[in-house]
Parts: C-alpha cells; structure tokens; sequence
C-alpha cells in the first residue's frame, strides 16, 4: 500500500519534469504545443542510445539529455515555432501534431516499434527501508532530483530578474521591447528550457514510464491532465496534479485494472467542468 | 435563358443580390456532382475508394460546420464517427437491416452525445476545448474496448448484416451500391448544409466566430446558438461513421482512435475550411495522397500526414482551395490588365 | 416621470479595490447624460456592471422599472439596453451589410432561420439599408468590414447598436481614435439619434460632452463626485481641480 504510494509519487514526480516546461510554454507564452512529449522522446532514445549502445553512465545521460533536448528546442524554436506565436491556437495545434507525427514515424524508422529497456546502474538499484517503508533506490532518486528541481523553478520564476522580464514580456511583447527587453530571446531561451525539462523528464522516465516510439502521443493526454488540473497560474499546482495524477494511476492500475485509464479521463473532463482554471489555479481577479 | 443567367450571377448592385451570390449554385459545382454520378460507369473498378471519399468528404465536412463556421477546434471529433460506427453496426448485427433507419437511428444517438457534451466543450478557451474534446473521444474509446463482449473490443464487431437500401438495392461485393448510397447521402447533407451556412444562422455562426463578444452585445445568446450546431455537426459525424459501418458491414476500435480526429482535421485545413466544398476537395487530395504515399512507405505513413500538416500551416492559411482561390484572383487581374491595355 | 436606467448603490470590489463606490444614479427617457471622470475612476468598470460583464458587489440595477442585475449580457440587450465599445467590436470577415442584417434578425428572433438564404429576407435587407443610408455607410456597404476607414468602422459600432432599436444606448467614447477629418461625421450621427432614446455618453473628451450631453455625472475614485446639470458642472472649480490631476479635496 505505502509503496504503491511511493511509486505513485515517483511516478508522479516524472510527469511533473515532463509536464512543468508545457505548463511555462502554455501557460506563460500561450502557445499550445502538443510536441512536447516529442522532446521527452528525443532525452529518452537519447540516453537508450548512449547507454545501450556506446555504455555511458546514466548520471551523465542526466544532463544530457536535459542538454540535447534543449538545444533540440532552441533550434526549432528559432526556426520553425516563432513564426507561430502570432498564429491562432488551430494553427498551433496543426502544427504540433504535425511535428508529433513526424517524430513518431522518424524514431519508428530509426529505432524499431519495440520498447527499449535501460538497466540502471547497480548504485540505483535495490531497495531500502526509510520510515518503516521499502522503497526503491531509484524512486527516491527521482523524488530528490524532481522536488530540488520543482523548488530551484518556482525560485527562478519568482525571484530572479530573468523570471520578471519572461512575465513583462507575456504580459506586454511591445511594452517590454520598449523596456528594452530581448523578447524573442527570452521565449527561445524559456522554450529550450521546458524542452530541456520535458528531455530531462524522458531520461528520468525512460525506467518508470517505458519508452516506445508513441510515447509523445500516449502522454500528451497526461500532460494535459497536469496542466488543466493544476491550472497553469503557479507551479505548484501542476506539481500537485502531476503527484495526485501518479498516485491515481498507479494505484488504479494495482487495484482495479480492468477501468484502465479511463479514472484519468474522467478526472480530467470533471475538472475542466467544475474548475475551468484548474482544482489549484486561482481565477483571474480582475 | 437570361432568368437562368441572374439566377447564377444575381445583380450585386442590389443589397439582396450582393447577400444572395455565395447562395447561389455555380456551374463548376453541378458539374462536380454530374461527374461523381459518372464515375459509376466511368471508373466502376475504383468504387470502393470513391465510397471511401465521399464518407470521409461527409466526415470533413461536419468537422467544417464547427470549425470552419463555428470556430470551435476539437480534437476529438473521432469520437461521434466512431460512436456512429458502433451504433450502426450494432444495430445491423443484432436485427435491425435496414440501412436508412440504422443511419438515422446512428445519426440521432451521435447528435444526442453532441448536444450532452456540447455543453462541456462550449465552456473554456481554446484550450479548454481541446481537452476536453480529446476526453471525451478517449473515454469513448476506452468504454468501447472495456466492453468488448458487445462491440467486440479489439477484434472488431463482426455478423453486421444489411438489408437492401430503400428495400431495392442489394449491396454487391464490388462496392457499386455503396458508393452510390453514401454518394447520395453526402449529396443530401452537402446541400441541407450549404443551405444553412447561406441561411441568418450561417451568418450569425460566422459572427460568433469573428467575435463573440460583439455577438453577445447583439443580444445573441453566444453559446446556446453554437449547442446547435454542435449537435448538428456531431450527427453529421455519426451518419458518416454509421456509412463506413454499413458498406465495409464491419466496425472496429479504429474508428475511435486519435488519429481519426487528427486525420479528419488535416482533410479539412488540406482542402480548405469554413467553405464547404474544401471538405470534399480535402477527402479527394488525402485520399490520392494516402494510395501515393502508402504505396511507397506503407509503414511510416504518418511522416508525411505530419508534414503535411506542418507544411500547411507553415504556408499559410487556406488549403487547396486558397490555393485556387489566390490563382483564379491573380489570372483574372492578368487578364483585367491585359484588356485595358 | 419614471427613470429608464437606474441604479441602487451600486457597488463593485476586487478583492481589497473597491472600483465603484455606492452609486445610485436614475436616468429619464430621452435623457442625454454623460458620464465623465479621470482615468481609474472607475467608468470602466461601471459601464461593466451596466452592461452585466461584471456582476456588482451589491446594489441594484433597474432597466425601465424592473430588475436585470443578475440579467446576463445578452439579455439586457433584449430588454433595451444596448451598447459600443471603445476599441471596435465588429465582424472583421463580413461586410456592414451582413453585419446590420444579422443585428436586425437577432432583434426580430430570426437569426436561428436556417433554410431561406439571407438574400431573400427582404425585409432585413431593406432595414438594414435604410440604416446604411442614415448613417452614411452606403457606399462601403459590401466591403470586408475590416477593410473599411476606421471612422466608418466607429459609425458601423454605433450602427450595430442602433439596430437593435434600444431604449437606452451606451456610448463608450464614440469619437475615440477618429482622424479629425472624419470626426464630424460621428458627430451628426449622434446629434441626430431619436429623441426617444436614452443617452448615456462615456467620454474624456469635453467639447464632445458639453456639446451633446445635457447632464452629467462626475466619477472620482469609483464614487460619484458630483452630478447635475452640464452647465453647473463646467462652471464648477473642483471638477476643474479633478482634471487637473490635483489633490483630490473631501467633500
């Protein structure tokens, strides 16, 4: 019981690296891009090649595929998503399903359909007993990493210069330039950022969640969850959902498997009814 | 012969007349439907891709009612074609043969959950929507695969039988019947709908698109008007997906999943949206495109849909039909010059 | 004589803000009133809870004599209560044409009519171009709205409003933007709206109110500072004061 919990948790914690750069894109820059879960593929294949193939250590799979997807990000961002901002939401969706497809196919091609497996190193392994509780070694692993990450955020949005000019430049594109504010650096620079999250969330994930070349598809639904059920105002909503989200799926799977996701949509659709703004966003008071 | 001319061409000076030219039927589009009629006898060996056209030219074209007139995106619009499907298979397996009333019936049960959800969907932002139509279809999906001892699950709901349509004609293996039937049914729903986007409805949808606030300062109950044409187009749907149902006398999970929605999406912004015929056009190009492209990469299929779907919105707006649009303005601009000179 | 536009202490607060202090107002038929006021004093806002996007904190909104504070929007306008936007509101893909045939079928319940085109409803279609004609936009009448001058575009939000036959019209800065060759356009059509109907004019700009308005309400921090007669108010010095931007006296 406590450690389908803990795995909940952990699980939980994955989605939230995962869904937390969609939550800044979304939510900040208004820009719905369903090609995230492509950019957690690409930090996910990155450290099965790496690690499979050319026997790199799993700690540095860490920050490269944070890395790679980011400059994966920056490059596209540049090239093909910032003529897109301007563009309606259809356009935007199109788009990224477009570019969801097409990474699908292109890992299909290179890769094979099959799940790709990753073995942990030994230091990640095992269990230990922490309050009373077994835990594996490597969901205590992904908790720490995820909840310094979910705090250092939520500081960097809050508390530095860089997250008050991201807010100007929301708020007001034309005001900010006046301000003398580099606007579309600073979206390039936040989009790298949450592809480099969503990479992140894919190393990090390619154990719990399994990588197969649909995963953009079969998570973007998660994704969504996230977003819409901790609204996109702060980051502790998203980090909320992302755990209850965990929680209910693991434990929904255990106990009764024969509803299947079908909890998650439900959730989702009942939330996005009686909240619109999310069950922890606060409502715009104005 | 001159009261057929201003039938075609009515005098734009008049306000009726400036109101009543995109009403009016132009002899491109009469020639259109004279030339599918033909490809009966013309192409008789490729019936079975053309019923498959028209029913995906019917799918796009409910998908065009809320999205191109309406202005509502959905991801999910799968979800009242799969529903449809279900219904008219079931209903063919378990008694009911005959083909019209298990269409109306199909119709009918995929409006009803389009007017329940419409109230879900009509809430939120655009993003709201999105979410909530991709529920709605997934949670469809899910129900139809958990309870696979009626729809067959993943195997698929086989045994559908179908009686004569209208009692007269027999379907024949060579699809000639069904390409007929769904042809006829595409043509009958092509023109109610042309009539409605021509009627103060059609006008008052693309209103509510163009700005709801200003509609609602009209006195227009904004989202009560779009429930409508929400439930319209979700029987729309329906009716199309009950079609494939009836002709292929086959339904499975595939008429529920994602890409449907996000097939029928690429037909419609392919063709061109919120003028009808890009629906049709649409079907025609994905289609040709699809037997083109599998033939090659049977397997990576999607790759090219996806950049398609890029490429589109990259290029701009508009479609195949913004395409012909732009080129017929530029040549009679041509032609304009040429003839002051 | 009985007010066509009232309200009852009407107050509205976000959260700690109170953006409209306590007003009570009441207008007569044919009325031509104008609500002026620095900016943040809040008119905005009021003209909100008039028009029902904000709900108030408290009070009463009475429409010729009955309720509509909890009315939604659109409602209001059935009820007469219509208005124009200080940043255009209009259907930038249809023409005027469309745009004043659609207003006039929504007035008369027929914009639900979904088989008969709408070049055959003669008689939207000779309303509305009368309307056209009134107000000077005939010649742009098939024209993308979009496309069209911005002056036209201001005459076609006022055109919309008056489609609807209201009781009583709010006008949010009419002129607003308009180059001053077109000015004098948007002036006559105000100067020659029907007598019957209530005027309320949202505006910053003086000549424009002192010409048309024969009362006025001055709104000083979301309460009303002072209302009566137009002449009484230019003459007096603390309203002078306010636009100053001094400091703001008790009163």
């Amino acid at each position: 019981m406590l450690t389908i919990l803990s795995d909940g948790i952990a699980y939980g914690m994955v989605l939230f690296v995962l869904a937390c750069g969609l939550s800044v894109t979304l939510g900040l820059m208004n820009f719905i891009n369903l090609a995230h879960g492509a950019f957690a593929m690409a930090g996910g294949y990155l450290t099965v090649v790496l690690m499979n193939r050319f026997g790199v250590s799993f700690f540095l799979c860490i920050p490269a595929g944070f890395l790679v997807s980011a400059a994966l990000g920056a490059l596209l961002e540049r090239t093909l998503y910032a003529r897109l901002y301007a563009k309606s939401h259809l356009d935007q969706v199109l788009f990224s399903i477009g570019l969801v497809f097409m990474a699908v196919s292109a890992i299909d091609y290179f890769m094979g359909a099959q799940q790709q497996l990753i073995t942990l190193p030994p230091s990640l392994q095992g269990r230990v007993t922490v309050l009373g509780v077994s835990i594996g070694v490597y969901r205590l692993f992904v908790i720490a990493i995820c909840l310094v990450l979910a705090i250092a955020l939520q500081l960097i949005l809050s508390r530095t210069r860089f997250g008050s000019q991201l807010r100007a430049a929301v708020d007001d594109a034309r005001v900010a330039r006046g301000l003398g504010i580099n606007v579309s650096l600073i979206f390039t620079f936040t989009f790298a950022f949450g592809s480099g999250l969503a990479g992140l969330g894919g190393v990090l994930g390619a154990e719990i969640l399994g990588m197969d070349p649909t995963f953009p598809l079969k998570f973007m639904i998660y994704f969504l969850v996230v977003i819409s059920v901790g609204g996109t105002t702060t980051l502790t909503g998203p980090l909320l959902a992302s755990i209850l989200l965990g929680i209910a799926d693991v434990a929904g799977k255990y106990y009764v498997p024969t509803v299947g996701s079908f909890i998650i949509y439900t959730i989702m659709v009942v939330v996005l009814i009686l909240r619109p703004q999310g069950l922890f966003g606060r409502a715009h008071a104005r | 012969m001159s009261a057929l001319l201003t039938y075609f061409r009515p005098d734009t000076r008049t306000a009726s007349g400036a109101l009543l030219a995109p009403a009016r039927w132009q002899p491109l589009e009469i020639l259109f439907w004279l030339f599918a009629v033909s490809l009966f006898w013309l192409a008789p060996s490729k019936v079975l891709l053309l019923n498959e056209i028209a029913i995906l030219a019917l799918f796009a074209l409910s998908l065009d009612l809320i999205l191109g007139y309406a202005g509502i995106v959905s991801l999910g619009h799968g979800a009242f074609f799969g529903l449809g499907a279900y219904v008219a298979g079931l209903l063919g397996k378990h008694g009911l043969h005959d083909p019209v009333a298990g269409l109306l019936i199909s119709g009918g049960v995929a409006a009803l959950l389009g007017f329940v959800t419409s109230f879900l969907v009509l809430r939120g932002s655009d993003l709201t929507k999105l979410m909530v139509t991709l529920g709605v279809a997934l949670i469809l999906r899910e129900l139809a695969n958990k309870f696979s001892t009626i729809t067959g699950g993943a195997d698929g709901l086989t045994g559908v039988t179908m009686g004569p349509v209208l009692g007269l004609f027999e379907f024949d293996i060579f699809g000639k019947t069904a390409y007929a039937y769904s042809l006829a049914v595409l043509f009958i729903l092509f023109y109610i709908a042309r009539r409605l986007v021509n009627s103060p409805y059609g006008l008052l949808l693309r209103a509510i698109k163009g700005n709801s606030l200003r509609a609602g300062a009209m006195g227009v109950p904004t989202s009560l008007r779009l429930v409508i044409i929400y439930t319209i187009a979700a029987g729309y749907a329906g009716i199309a997906g009950a079609l494939l149902a009836q002709t292929s006398q086959f339904v499975s999970l595939d008429v529920l999943d994602f890409h449907r929605s996000a097939d029928v999406l690429l037909v419609l912004v392919l063709g061109g949206s919120g003028q009808l015929w890009g629906a049709v056009v649409g079907a025609i190009a994905f289609k040709i495109m699809y037997d083109f492209l599998a033939a090659i990469t049977p397997q990576y299929w999607q790759f090219w849909v996806g950049l398609v779907l890029v490429l589109i919105v990259l290029l701009g707006k508009g479609g195949i039909l913004g395409f012909y649009g732009a080129g017929r303005d530029w040549l009679a601009n041509r032609l304009g010059k040429g003839g002051v000179r | 004589m009985t007010a066509v536009l009232e309200t009852q202490s009407l107050c509205k607060a976000f959260g700690g803000l109170i953006a409209t202090n306590d007003v009570s107002f009441s207008l007569p038929a044919g009325a031509r009133h104008a609500l002026i006021g620095p900016n943040g004093a809040g008119k905005t806002t009021l003209v909100n809870l008039l028009t029902g996007v904000l709900q108030p904190t408290s009070g009463r909104i009475l429409l010729q004599g009955r309720d509509i504070t909890g009315l939604p929007s659109h409602k209001r306008v059935k009820r007469g209560l219509a208005r124009t936007f200080q940043i255009n509101q209009l259907f930038a893909d249809l023409t005027p044409l469309q745009t004043l045939v659609l207003a006039i079928a929504e007035r008369e319940d027929a914009a639900t009519g979904w088989w008969r085109p709408v070049g055959l409803r003669r008689d939207l279609i000779d309303e509305a171009e009368a309307l056209l004609l009134q107000l000077g936009l005939i010649d742009v009448r098939d024209q993308r709205t979009a496309t069209i001058a911005y002056g036209k575009q201001r005459l076609l939000e006022i055109a919309v409003a008056l489609a609807g036959k209201p009781a009583v019209l709010l006008l949010d800065e009419p002129a607003a933007g308009v180059p001053e060759t077109e000015r004098h356009q948007i002036l006559d059509v105000i100067a020659q709206l029907p007598a019957s109907v209530t005027l309320v004019l949202i505006e910053h700009d003086m000549q424009l109110v002192f010409r048309f308005a024969r009362t006025i309400s001055v709104l000083v921090n979301g309460g009303l500072f002072m209302e009566g007669p137009a002449a009484d108010i230019a003459r007096d010095p603390r309203v002078k004061k306010v636009y100053l931007g001094e400091e703001l006296v008790d009163v």
